[in-house]
């Protein structure tokens, strides 16, 4: 998933320029959503892409295959935890991950811009370099171009993901059925937080560290423990409560959350109470979201538990037939809010 | 309106003839500007707004009042609710309003 | 956090909206003031908790909402320059002005730099003495010290190439001014409890004396608001009208006294407009004649502007408390946080944006019955 740049650059439509890309239209939210009904789905209408999933699961002589592609155009391309390297890897293996497949293979193609220093260029391919080993996945092609000083933020990173599915696994943004409960694998913010005190030189002396982190092997062993799970996603850009809101509106269900189920580590809380964000709004790179079958929710959890990825995992609500396609949360002090999908980047405020 | 952040001072110290301070809000450590809170000291907590402690935090009050919250509740019910004497009826009342607003 | 996460307890805001029920015998209106109190409110349901009767109406306490248009325009004017540096908080960044907003005008190559407190910018002016540092100054009198600050040092160390565009507001005149109005419903305030925490609340016994409205200076969490509640209604039951403090643990009658005189020495009263509202006497600061040469709207000869509201907003009404949100046809369909087209929707404070923020245009108007998605079900609680 791309990361969104400025915390400034992704602005809503002014009111002067239907007609053109704004930035916002790669913020993740409505925007984007809009650009892909309007152009994308109509000139490319086929099943596959109507789902709108994060992956392409197609068929080849009774195999299935999960197919998916991501850019990276993030800035900083170093900040604390990771880089535009390894967010590109672990990225794309996310995808496949959330499908239930196993990550096999990578392509990855670079545009980078004229000047970019070679020892920066360098550190970015040692960092794919190690994602890759550590998730057992391998980069098998790729491509390289170059563009003029100006024309391109440094280096662009493009990875396109293949992976195996084993099982008869229906994993997809439309499969939630009411009473499926709903599991965070961890704390949420860790990733926009760190990008954002590299971006804007906010020191947090360095107790906020991106998340980035491939999945797969927590989902592998999720689906050892139950097969009734239902949907997976990653919430990246956007934020946990964007994420809720897609899979809402794909399974044309309600849920509820409660607030005070969902982890936010005490450093991320801080951060985002100094500058008025809400943490629910913010990216993570190596979470994700599980909708459950009832009866396997907690034999699901306790799994996911075990794991290094999912020690924090919580149950934080469930799915509803009532108000489809709107997210509810019951708030710290037994209030209720809806938890709409952010149209462009949070701002800090001072209000 | 004014996103104000109650954090505590860990050190403080001078920059350019301006009393600064690092303040600790949760995990997140940040200078800020004790130039307006002069009184207040290391281990205080103080209010922050864009950069500047605009006001130390009086913990006794704090603790004072908020004490009285969380026995709220506990009064008995035979607390006078109006200066008229008149024991307001929660249920009756409210709900009797309730149709006349729409 | 300590003095956050207690004030956000579930079992204390119980008690307190159990006393409210238990003492409330008729319908009342209570304004807060501040925008951070209304997204509180908004963030945490606390409107829906309270009794049906007690109607909690939505303030102008939000500076980036209320600056001018024509300052908007200006300052979007000076951004453009090449020799300057334009600094602001992100609060201002969206803010549309007659044509755009600092981040179409950042697209376009203006360098425009968010800062979280204006000593940041005279870090940026030392660093950068071929360019002009422009900061833009907005906020109510919270922020005025540390602008205030900013500009004395920068005096003091000569600083001459940086400058304030100032738009700082105050609440009490803007009180008066709702309550001037014949249509106000407002019978009683949730004062600004951080304005309160420089300034005091010694302005506000003379409102409360006139006008005999309950004023309960109040904090900004979800407990804060609750306690603020309770202190006005049990003041409207029983036909009191005193200014009371109930955000003690941080505000004191006469309020920072080293902050206000520096305010003081920085800023003098003057006349401002209010986008939405008009003209309102006494009601901002400006910098004193001796800060002329940090004075950016003397600094840049801005060309007289013409600006151009859209006449479907009805943002003035809403900062008055007489409106709410989704009273305005144009509520999440013209306008929305995407294409604001008044004040009370550009800024993330605004009523319009907090309700839409939250989610509250699902819900069907008393003056609209066709509109809204259908109310969110089972929010109610």
């Amino acid at each position: 998933m791309s990361d969104p740049k400025l915390p400034g650059e992704i602005c809503p439509a002014p009111r002067t320029a239907p007609g053109q890309i704004l930035l916002g239209h790669g913020g993740g939210g409505k925007l984007t959503a809009e650009l892909i009904q309007k152009f994308f789905l109509p000139a490319f209408h086929n099943p596959f892409l109507a789902r709108l999933d994060d992956q392409a699961v197609l068929e080849f002589n009774g195999k299935r295959l999960a197919f998916t592609t991501d850019s990276f155009v993030v800035s900083p391309i170093f900040f604390p935890g990771g880089d535009i390297g390894s967010l590109a890897v672990n990225g794309t293996i996310n995808d496949l991950a959330m499908s239930g497949a196993r990550p096999r293979y990578i392509a990855a193609a670079f545009i980078l811009e004229e000047g970019f220093a070679m020892d920066e260029l360098r550190r970015v391919i040692e960092s794919m370099r190690r994602s890759c080993a550590e998730a057992d996945v391998l980069l098998v092609t790729g491509d390289t171009k170059v563009v003029n000083r100006g024309h391109g933020d440094k280096i662009f990173i493009t990875t396109t993901g293949l992976g195996v599915l084993d099982k008869r696994v229906r994993i997809s943004g439309d499969q939630a059925r009411p009473g499926d409960r709903v599991i965070l694998s961890g704390s949420v913010g860790e990733h926009g937080m760190a990008v954002m005190s590299q971006r804007e030189h906010l020191e947090f002396a360095g107790a906020i560290q991106s998340d980035t982190a491939p999945l797969h092997t927590l989902v592998e062993a999720m689906l050892e423990a139950s097969e009734n799970i239902h949907c997976l996603r990653d919430p990246t850009r956007g934020g946990l409560a964007t994420t809720l809101n897609e899979l809402a509106a794909a399974s044309r269900a309600g849920i509820q959350v409660e607030e005070r189920k969902i982890p936010v580590h005490e450093s991320v809380k801080g951060a985002c109470e100094i500058l008025g964000l809400d943490p629910l709004y913010v990216a993570n790179e190596g979470k994700l979201v599980a909708m459950v079958a009832p009866e396997a929710a907690e034999t699901v959890l306790g799994r996911m538990r075990g794991h290094p990825l999912g020690r924090e995992a919580q149950i934080i609500g469930e799915v509803v037939s009532g108000h489809p396609g709107r997210v509810l949360a019951k708030t710290g002090i037994g209030g209720t809010r809806v938890l709409d999908v952010m149209f462009g980047e949070q701002l800090p405020r001072i209000c | 309106m004014c996103l104000g952040i109650p954090g505590k001072i860990l050190q403080s110290f001078d920059a350019n003839g301006l009393r600064m301070g690092r303040v600790e809000f949760g995990g997140i450590v940040r200078d800020a500007c004790l130039a307006y809170t002069p009184e207040a000291m290391v281990g205080d907590y103080v209010v922050v707004h864009v950069g500047f402690a605009i006001s130390r935090i009086n913990a006794e009050e704090a603790a004072r009042t908020y004490k009285l919250l969380e026995e709220m509740g506990q009064l008995s019910e035979l607390e006078v609710g109006g200066t008229d004497g008149r024991q307001s009826s929660p249920q009756s009342a409210v709900g009797g309003k309730t149709d006349e607003i729409s | 956090m300590k003095y956050l996460d207690e004030y956000r307890d579930e079992q204390v805001a119980g008690n307190i909206i159990g006393e409210i029920r238990r003492i409330l015998t008729r319908p009342w209106v209570i304004m807060e003031v501040c925008g951070g109190q209304t997204h509180s409110i908004v963030k945490y349901g606390i409107d829906r908790l309270l009794p049906q009767g007690l109607e909690l109406v939505h303030g102008p306490g939000c500076p980036v909402c209320v600056t001018s248009l024509e300052l908007i325009d200006k300052a979007h004017a000076i951004a453009s320059r090449p020799e300057v540096i334009f600094c602001s908080f992100g609060d201002m960044l969206r803010v549309p002005g007659s044509h755009d907003d600092l981040l179409t005008l950042k697209s376009r190559g203006a360098d425009v730099r968010v800062v979280y407190s204006p000593l940041d910018c005279l870090k940026i002016a030392r660093g950068h003495a071929e360019r002009k540092v422009v900061f833009f100054a907005v906020g109510f009198e919270t922020t005025a010290p540390a602008n205030a600050m900013a500009v004395w040092r920068a005096a003091q160390e000569g600083i001459a190439n940086f400058s304030v565009l100032v738009s700082h507001v105050l609440v009490p005149p803007a009180l008066g001014a709702i309550l001037q109005s014949p249509r106000n419903r407002v019978q009683a305030f949730l004062g600004p409890g951080h304005v309160c925490a420089v300034m005091g609340y010694e302005e506000y016994e003379m409102i409360c004396a006139q006008y005999k409205v309950p004023i309960v200076v109040t904090g900004f969490e979800p407990l804060d608001i609750l306690e603020g509640t309770l202190c006005a209604v049990r003041q409207l039951e029983a036909g009191r009208a005193e200014v009371e403090n109930q955000y003690a643990r941080a505000v004191s009658r006469k309020g920072n006294p080293p902050a206000r005189e520096l305010v003081m020495k920085v800023f003098e009263v003057c006349d401002r407009k209010w986008r939405g509202v008009g003209g309102i006497a006494q009601s901002g600061y400006k910098l004193r004649k001796e800060f002329c040469q940090h004075d950016a709207e003397l600094l840049f000869q801005v060309q007289e502007i013409q600006t151009q509201e859209p006449s479907i907003c009805i943002s003035g009404e809403i900062l008055r408390g007489i409106k709410k949100p989704h009273d305005c046809p144009a509520f999440a369909t013209e306008c929305s946080p995407q294409h604001p087209l008044g004040a009370t929707m550009v800024s993330a404070e605004g009523a319009c944006a907090a309700y839409y923020a939250y989610g509250r245009h699902g819900e069907i108007s008393p003056a609209h019955p066709g509109r809204g998605t259908g109310a969110p079900g089972g929010v109610a609680q």
